[in-house]
Formats: structure tokens, C-alpha cells, sequence
């Protein structure tokens, strides 16, 4: 039991991080141009792919550093390029404009890479197990994940407290409407933020592909979940997105872990009802209900404390 | 978050010549409903003008939310996937209870699901609108496609729950075997929802959702609770959606996960924006465009989701009142006799237009070729053309074309931009637009 | 029962800034009661709190003697007072004739009905018709209201605001950015318009509100320094001193 807590919560800090990864980057683009980037999860699959791509090319480690400056550009021209040119006709065809990348994005990567899962491995120096606690071996790989998103995490609080554009993106967070007048660079600012948001979602590719399953669905099941955690953590709030995305990875990975049901707590139903709604509920698994569980808590949320955890406006 | 979904739409201002006109279009439509099957009379074409019939209902459902009320909604097809579960699970207790109830009012038990769940999901997803309802949409969206997969005895798992609609009672002597038959249910509800949604936006409700679309704040001023609005405006949105859901149900007999999953949700958002949403009849002409690309590009090509895709995004950048604004804009011009001054204009862009795009294309299809190059052939044929998709030849003309095309084109489309200039000046003077 | 609007030492605090405080004003039934202030007074916040825009951290609002502080906005319309807004909030995608067809329908019974046809509901279609007339806009009824000209606006924003039928009627500086001759005509509207009703006007024209109203009161810092007749008004020091003193009026 002490095991499984102990992993769990190793592993849901690891999957909270990354989250933390994507959901910063789509936090700080939404209070700054007021897009919600429906395309963020696809930049983070794009990471993955190109990561793949490349580590078979030119190894992992010169991957991990080309992988996010190419998916940067990509997102730089389509900030440019797209947004720019959507922003006239209002929020809600720019929300529209980045929905339907998402879709073309998986096609794209559809066609490229195919439907299947790649074959992207763990790179050679990480594959050991880092250490041994009770009779698991905690991979050396995923304590190497847990230290970039660290890292990362460190450094984008330096440049947020520290920088000048640090500071614009802090305005921008406490007072949406101002960033309109911050003067005749905002395109600049613009474009960077959106690049900087794309890279940080593609490290988070490159370095999940080989922990988790490298494959072009892989956009569409984050992608959701991504929202749930900026809706949970409070509409641009970056701490709000840091404290949801560490809870939904906890709760996630906890809720995975954990078999137990109504059944196996109060011991089967008679077996003369036979299958009925009631059956399913009764025996369903905790971890068979883990995927609705981000779900059920926005909804809970969104009823209870519409503004989100942290979150100061509504919407 | 409006800006889109708001360009004025004419109000049937109503002279008697006009109303004329208005009675006039809606009995062609309802009339070539009617003659349709009896032209195309392959089976095939019945099958292609059900699916048609759903999906318009479908999307003019979803217009009520986003055209209409201003809601963007990305889990619309929760309320069309629950009407086909619960038309399925009718017809099967129908039939197991032999109960008196034939079959061309099944689509009422779909309909009356969709609309109790939107009564009980809408109270508080409407509480907001803009990016916060969008957000929950997708949520309870996520959360209802999930949970289908759980609660497998309703839903049947991923194989879904089947029925026989020919099991039910018959009417008038139809069977509803034969796919015409169906065609003729599924048309029966088509005009009767058509009419239906029509008749709504011309009521009082129907005009304060295009209020509160406008302007929320204002609305609570005049007396209105815009949450109100919004909820009724989301049940009745959740009722038709329901019935189209009820007639794919019996039009394929099944009900699965996929009814009232993302994709379902993105298909009918799509077709409601490519066809137009500030118009009542542009999600009908999305629903046709969308589910004939559906049908015929995935004959052609593989990668037929990308050029929808693709086109949706042009659309959302390049012309973001669809399909029916881009036809409507030429209305002003052909009532002033100006437009023979931008139709030159068309002709000249028509040509360096489609060499972009085959350009375009030939480069899709080629990566695609290329990269999922089967060791047998990477040959591609496009339009009959044979193109080896490893030759660097072929990749030339691929960048040529669409570099090259594009260049010219944007030229020409700005010939487009000026003719439009001078023919709306002139359509201006002799006082057909303000 | 003579008063129509009653506060009591209302306080408004946005964050930890006091924006009203001790805030006391009465307005007489059938009254044409101005408010005057310098800029950030406080006057648009406190047409706020009075039609539920937003509400107040404490004090009392009645409404015809009953408490209205707290309720929503449509609530307070409902009872019977309609307000209009400093910065134009029309329907600007909708035509004219919407605009105050959807601000009659509330009054004329119809409420969210959705069984009937809304074009051929002929009290709505003839109040609509004359509240057109009333602001001279029936020429412009196929406009939408995005298009109108700045002065067309202010005036459907007044008709938007008188459609509806309420007792009690508050202009927000109705005639901000107007012409001369533009105003004269948007203040014969106003008058004839609010006739045997409340109205409280916001207004920084001098000559229009010494024209128009039977009782003045002065908003300075959150605060009514002086509440009373023209004359008063004119005479009180107080006033001279906080606000016309400083001013070019
Ligand atoms: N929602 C708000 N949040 C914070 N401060 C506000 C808010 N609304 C108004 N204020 C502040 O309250 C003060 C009073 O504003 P108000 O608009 O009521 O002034 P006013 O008397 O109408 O001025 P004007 O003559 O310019 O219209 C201003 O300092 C303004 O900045
Ligand atoms: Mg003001």
C-alpha cells in the first residue's frame, strides 16, 4: 500500500508537470491574445513526432533541443500567418481557426507517420532504473522528465519575475484588457509568447514520446483534459494552472492505479438482477472510471466556483 | 466572442411581394424534397439524400446555439447521440411490448431525450456564454462519450445496441424496409423541423437570442435574463438534435459510442460554420457540402479528412460568414445590375486559383504517397495523371505550382477586391446598399 | 407613497478603493432629478447600483418603497425603472426596428413565448412603430444600429431605454458629444418623452440641466454634498466651491 502510494504520487508529480508544461504555455497565450489555442495538445504531438524523427536521424539529445525550435516556428507562422490575419473577425474565429488545426494537424501526422504507435525508445544512458523502493524499479528516464520540467518550470519563473517581456506577460495576466496598448511591438510579443507556448509544449513531447505512447491520437485524448486544467486552475491564472495540473496528474495517476468498486467494497450485487445500469455502476473500477474523472471535477467545479481555484474572472 | 455569428441577418421585412417570394422558396425546397429520389433513383443516391436529410437537421439544431444564440458549443452531439440510444432502446421496448406505436414517430421519443437531457445539462452550462460554456460543452461532451463506454448496458460498449425498425408496426401499409421509405420518414421530419426552428427564430425568443448573442448586458436591462434565453434556446437546440439523432438511428438501425462522440460534435460545427451560420439556410447548405465531401473525397483520396480540414480553415480565415454569406454579399450587386462589373474578375482568378490548388494537392498527396510509400508503388494518380511520388520531378512541379500559383493568384484576387470596390460604389449610388 | 428612488448611505468599494461612500439621495415621484459631478465622481457607478449593474458593499435602495438592493438587473427593469448607458449599448448588429421591438417585448406581455409569431403581434408592432417616430429613426429602420451615426445612437439608446414603458427613467449623459443643435433636440425628446414619469439625468451641460430639471443634486468624491431646487443649487456655496468653482461652466 505504502508502494503504490509512493509511486503514485511520484508518478502523478511527473504527469502534473508536463501538464503544467502545456497548460502554462496555453494559460499565458489565452490571457495575452485571448485565444483558447485548441492546437496546443497538437504542438505537443508534433514534439513527440519530430523528437522521434529526429532522434532516428541525429540522436535524442540534438532532438530534444531542434525538435521544440522547429514546432516554435510552426507556431510562430501560424501566429503570424493565421491568428493575425483571423483576429478581425472576433474570439470566436480564432478559437475556430485553431480547432481546425488541431484536426488538420492529426491528419497531417496521420498521413506521415500512419495510425500506429512509433517505436520511440528511451535513449540508452537513461535506460536503467534509477533506484529501487520496496521491489519497484523507478525508471532513471522519468526522474530525468521530472528534472527538465523542474528546470523549466525554475526558469520561466526567473522570466517572469526577472525580464522585461516577463513583466509585459505578468500585466498581461492581471489586466487583460491593457495589453492592447502596450504599444507598437505587441505583434512581436505576440508572436514570441505563441512560439515560446508551442516550445514548451513540444519539450513536453519529446521527452513524454518515449514514456508514454508516441501516436497520433495522442493530441486529441490530452487535448481535453489540457482545458479541464485551465478551466479547474481559474481562466488565466498561471499558479491556478500549476495547482490543477499537479491535481489532475495526482488524480489521474492515483484513480489508474486503484481497483477497488462499489462491488468490492460492499460485496456483489445479487445475481438475479442481471446486467442493468445498476450493474455497471456497482462494478465499475476506480480505474476504469480515471478518464472521466477530469471531467467530472470541471463540471463539479464549473458549478461550484465558476471563476475556477484561482482564477479572478469569470470568463 | 460574437463577432462571427453576427452579421445581420435580413429580417423578413414582410411587403406582400416579398412574402410571395418567401412562401415561394420554401415550397421549391420543399417540393425538390419531394422529387429528388424519384430523379436520382439508385439506391445509392436514397442512402446519400437520408444522411443529407439527417445532417441538415442536425446543423440547423446546432445553429440555433451558435448562429442564433451566439453559443459555441463542441459537445452538441451528446444531445443527437442520447436521441439515437433512447430511439434505439424505444424501438426494441416497442417491439418487445408490442405497443401500438409505428415507426414515423419514433423520432418524438429521440427528440423528448435530447430534450431532457438539455434541460438538465443546460441550467448550467448556459449560466455563461463564450469561452466558459465552449469549455463545458467539451467537458460534459468528453464526460458523456466516456461514460458510454462504462455503462455498458445502456450503450451497448463499442459495438453499440441494434434494433429492426421493420419489427415495429406498420402505417399506411410501409414496411420501412426499402431505403426510399426511409428517405421519406427522414424527409416527413426534415420539413416538419425545418419549419419548425424557421417559425423559431421569428418569435419572441427566437429575436432575444439574436439579442443576447449581440449584447447580454443590454438585455438584462430591457427586462431579460440573458442565462434564460440562452438555456431555452439550449433545450430546444437539444430536441431537434434529438430527433436527428432518432432518424440515423433508424436509418442504420444502430446506436453507438460514435453518436455522441468529438468527432460527431466537430462534423456538425463544421458544417454549421462552412455552410454559414449568420443565414438560416447556411447550415443546410454546410450539411449538404460537408456530408457530400464526406461521402465523395473518401472514394478519392485517403487523406479526405485533411482537405476538410483545409477547407474549413480557409473558410474560418478567408470567409468567415460560410458559404451562404459569400452568396448572399452578391445580392445588393444583383439587384443594382452591378454585378457583370466583379463576374470578369472571377473568370481571370479561376485559373492561377486552381493551379494553386492543385498545386496544393499534388504536394498532399505526394507526402502522403511518399511517406507511407508501400514498398509496391509510390505511384499516385491525380485527375488520371500518373506521378512517381519519389521523383524529384514531381516534387518540383508540386512547389511550383503552389508557390508559383499562389503569387498569381493573390493577384488576381485583388483584381477581385477592386472590381468588388467599383461595383459596390455603384450598387451604392443607385441606393441598394447602405 | 412620493418617493420613487430612495438611498441610503450606500458604499460601494471596488477592491480596497472607496467609490461611494455614505451615499444618501431621495427623488420624488413624477421628478426630473439631475445629477451633476466633475468627472469620476461617481455618477455611471451610481446609476449602476440603482439598476443592479452591480451591487453595493452596504446601504439600502428602494425602488417605490420597496428594497431593490441585490437584485438582478432585469428584476429591477421588471419593476419599473429603465436606465440607458453613458457609452452606447445597442444592438449593433441588429436593425433599429429590432432594437426597440426586443426592448418592447418584455413590456408587452410576451416574455420568452415561443408560440408566437413575433411579426404579427400588432401592439408591439405599433409601439415600436411610435417609439420610432418619437426619435425620429423611422427613416433608418433597416439600419443596423452599428451603422447609425453617433447622434442616431444616442437617441436609439434613449429609445431603447423608454420602449419598455418604466416609471422611472435614467439617462447617463444622453447628450455627451452631441452638437448644439443636436442637443436642443435630444432635450425636447427627453421632455416630452418622460412626461408624467421619473427621470434622473446625468448631464454635464449646464444649460441642460438648469433647463430641465426640478432638482439637482451634486456628487463629488462618492458623496451628495447638495441636493436641492436650481436656485438652491445655484446659490449653495458648498457647490460653488467643490464643483462650478473649479469648472469654466
Ligand atoms: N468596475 C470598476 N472597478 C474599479 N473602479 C471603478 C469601476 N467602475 C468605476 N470605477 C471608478 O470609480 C470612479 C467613478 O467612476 P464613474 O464612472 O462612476 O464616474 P462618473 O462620475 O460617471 O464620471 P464621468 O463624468 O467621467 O462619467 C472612477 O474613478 C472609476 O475609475
Ligand atoms: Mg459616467
Amino acid at each position: 500500500m505504502l508502494e503504490l502510494i509512493v509511486i503514485s504520487t511520484l508518478n502523478g508529480v511527473l504527469f502534473g508537470m508536463l501538464l503544467f508544461l502545456l497548460s502554462s504555455g496555453l494559460t499565458v497565450i489565452f490571457s495575452m491574445m485571448g485565444v483558447l489555442n485548441f492546437a496546443h495538445a497538437s504542438f505537443y504531438m508534433l514534439g513527440a513526432f519530430f523528437g522521434y524523427q529526429l532522434t532516428k536521424w541525429i540522436g535524442f539529445w540534438p532532438a530534444l533541443i531542434f525538435a521544440p525550435l522547429l514546432v516554435s516556428l510552426i507556431g510562430m507562422a501560424v501566429e503570424r500567418y493565421g491568428l493575425r490575419q483571423t483576429h478581425k473577425h472576433g474570439h470566436v474565429a480564432e478559437l475556430l481557426l485553431t480547432f481546425g488545426l488541431a484536426f488538420a494537424i492529426e491528419q497531417v501526422v496521420q498521413m506521415i507517420w500512419g495510425k500506429l504507435p512509433m517505436d520511440y525508445r528511451v535513449p540508452a544512458i537513461l535506460d536503467f532504473p534509477a533506484f529501487t523502493i520496496f521491489s519497484t524499479n523507478y525508471p532513471a528516464y522519468k526522474m530525468f522528465m521530472l528534472l527538465i520540467s523542474v528546470a523549466i518550470f525554475i526558469a520561466l519563473l526567473v522570466t517572469l519575475k526577472r525580464t522585461r517581456v516577463g513583466l509585459i506577460v505578468q500585466a498581461a495576466l492581471t489586466h487583460p484588457n491593457m495589453v492592447a496598448h502596450l504599444g507598437h511591438n505587441v505583434g512581436r510579443v505576440f508572436m514570441l509568447v505563441f512560439g515560446v507556448g508551442t516550445a514548451l509544449a513540444a519539450v513536453a513531447g519529446v521527452i513524454a514520446g518515449p514514456a508514454l505512447v508516441t501516436q497520433s491520437d495522442m493530441a486529441a485524448l490530452l487535448g481535453p483534459i489540457l482545458f479541464v486544467v485551465i478551466v479547474v486552475g481559474g481562466l488565466g491564472s498561471l499558479p491556478g494552472a500549476f495547482v490543477a495540473s499537479l491535481l489532475i496528474g495526482l488524480i489521474q495517476t492515483f484513480a489508474v492505479s486503484m481497483n477497488g468498486s462499489l462491488a468490492s467494497l460492499f460485496g456483489p450485487l445479487d445475481p438475479s438482477i442481471g446486467p442493468s445500469l445498476l450493474t455497471d455502476i456497482w462494478n465499475v473500477t476506480i480505474a476504469q472510471i480515471a478518464p472521466i474523472l477530469p471531467y467530472v471535477l470541471l463540471v463539479l467545479v464549473l458549478i461550484v466556483r465558476p471563476m475556477g481555484l484561482m482564477g479572478t474572472r469569470e470568463s | 466572442m460574437t463577432d462571427v455569428t453576427s452579421q445581420a441577418p435580413s429580417p423578413a421585412q414582410s411587403g406582400p411581394a416579398q412574402s410571395l417570394g418567401f412562401y415561394a422558396i420554401w415550397a421549391v425546397c420543399i417540393l425538390g424534397v419531394i422529387l429528388l429520389p424519384l430523379i436520382f433513383t439508385s439506391g445509392g443516391s436514397h442512402t446519400t439524400f437520408s444522411l443529407i436529410g439527417i445532417a441538415i437537421i442536425f446543423a440547423l439544431s446546432y445553429n440555433i446555439l451558435l448562429g442564433q444564440t451566439g453559443l459555441l458549443s463542441f459537445g452538441h452531439a451528446v444531445y443527437y447521440g442520447l436521441g439515437g440510444f433512447l430511439a434505439v432502446h424505444g424501438m426494441n421496448a416497442i417491439v418487445a411490448h408490442e405497443l401500438p406505436v409505428p415507426l414515423p414517430f419514433v423520432p418524438l421519443i429521440g427528440g423528448f431525450a435530447g430534450l431532457v437531457f438539455a434541460l438538465v445539462i443546460g441550467w448550467v452550462s448556459t449560466q455563461r456564454a463564450g469561452t466558459v460554456f465552449a469549455m463545458i460543452s467539451l467537458g460534459v461532451g468528453e464526460l458523456v462519450a466516456s461514460s458510454s463506454l462504462i455503462l455498458r448496458s445502456f450503450f451497448g460498449g463499442e459495438a453499440g445496441i441494434t434494433t429492426n425498425r421493420t419489427d415495429l408496426p406498420t402505417i399506411f401499409g410501409l414496411s420501412f424496409g426499402p431505403q426510399i421509405q426511409v428517405y421519406y420518414l427522414i424527409a416527413f421530419w426534415l420539413v416538419i423541423s425545418a419549419i419548425g426552428m424557421y417559425a423559431l427564430t421569428r418569435t419572441p425568443l427566437g429575436r432575444m437570442c439574436n439579442a443576447v448573442r449581440d449584447n447580454p448586458e443590454r438585455v438584462q436591462f430591457i427586462g431579460y435574463d440573458p442565462h434564460v434565453v440562452r438555456y431555452l434556446a439550449f433545450c430546444f437546440a437539444g430536441f431537434f438534435a434529438g430527433i436527428a439523432g432518432a432518424l440515423a438511428a433508424i436509418n442504420f438501425e444502430i446506436a453507438n459510442a460514435a453518436y455522441l462522440g468529438a468527432v460527431q460534435s466537430g462534423v456538425v460545427l463544421f458544417a454549421a460554420f462552412i455552410g454559414g451560420v449568420s443565414y438560416f439556410f447556411g447550415p443546410i447548405l454546410g450539411a449538404i457540402v460537408v456530408t457530400m465531401l464526406q461521402l465523395e473525397l473518401a472514394d478519392i483520396t485517403s487523406v479526405w479528412q485533411l482537405y476538410f480540414g483545409i477547407i474549413f480553415i480557409g473558410i474560418v480565415m478567408f470567409a468567415p460568414g460560410g458559404i451562404a454569406s459569400l452568396l448572399m454579399m452578391h445580392r445588393p450587386l444583383l439587384r443594382a445590375g452591378t454585378l457583370p462589373m466583379v463576374l470578369p474578375s472571377y473568370l481571370i482568378a479561376i485559373v492561377p486559383t486552381l493551379l494553386f490548388a492543385c498545386g496544393v494537392i499534388l504536394g498532399i498527396e505526394v507526402l502522403g504517397a511518399y511517406s507511407q510509400g508501400s514498398a509496391d508503388s509510390t505511384t499516385i494518380r491525380l485527375f488520371r495523371i500518373p506521378f512517381e511520388a519519389a521523383s524529384p520531378m514531381t516534387w518540383l512541379a508540386a512547389v511550383v505550382l503552389t508557390i508559383g500559383g499562389f503569387f498569381v493568384a493573390r493577384m488576381t484576387w485583388r483584381g477581385i477586391a477592386g472590381a468588388w470596390d467599383r461595383a459596390a460604389m455603384a450598387a451604392r449610388e443607385r441606393g441598394y446598399l447602405s | 407613497m412620493t418617493t420613487a428612488i430612495e438611498m441610503r448611505a450606500v458604499e460601494k468599494k471596488f477592491g480596497n478603493v472607496r467609490i461611494i461612500q455614505d451615499l444618501n439621495l431621495t427623488v420624488g415621484k413624477g421628478e426630473r432629478h439631475a445629477i451633476i459631478g466633475p468627472n469620476g465622481a461617481g455618477k455611471s457607478t451610481t446609476f449602476n447600483l440603482i439598476s443592479g449593474h452591480i451591487t453595493p458593499t452596504s446601504g439600502e435602495i428602494n425602488l417605490n418603497g420597496d428594497p431593490i438592493a441585490g437584485l438582478r438587473p432585469f428584476e429591477i427593469n421588471r419593476r419599473g425603472l429603465s436606465r440607458s448607458f453613458q457609452v452606447t449599448n445597442v444592438f449593433a448588429k441588429m436593425t433599429v426596428w429590432e432594437n426597440i421591438r426586443c426592448a418592447v417585448l418584455w413590456a408587452t406581455g410576451h416574455r420568452y413565448a415561443f408560440w408566437k409569431n413575433v411579426d404579427s403581434l400588432p401592439e408591439v408592432r405599433r409601439r415600436t412603430a411610435e417609439i420610432l417616430e418619437d426619435i425620429h429613426l423611422t427613416e433608418r429602420r433597416d439600419v443596423p444600429a452599428g451603422l447609425l451615426t453617433y447622434a442616431e445612437q444616442r437617441e436609439l439608446e434613449i429609445g431603447i431605454t423608454i420602449a419598455g414603458g418604466a416609471n422611472v427613467i435614467m439617462l447617463d449623459e444622453p447628450t455627451a458629444g452631441m452638437s448644439n443643435t443636436e442637443t436642443e433636440r435630444a432635450v425636447a425628446l427627453i421632455r416630452r418623452l418622460t412626461e408624467g414619469r421619473t427621470l434622473v439625468i446625468v448631464e454635464h451641460d449646464m444649460s441642460v440641466v438648469f433647463g430641465l430639471a426640478d432638482r439637482i443634486s451634486v456628487l463629488v468624491y462618492g458623496n451628495i454634498i447638495a441636493s436641492g431646487t436650481p436656485e438652491e443649487i445655484r446659490g449653495n456655496p458648498k457647490v460653488k466651491e467643490a464643483y462650478l468653482g473649479e469648472e469654466e461652466h
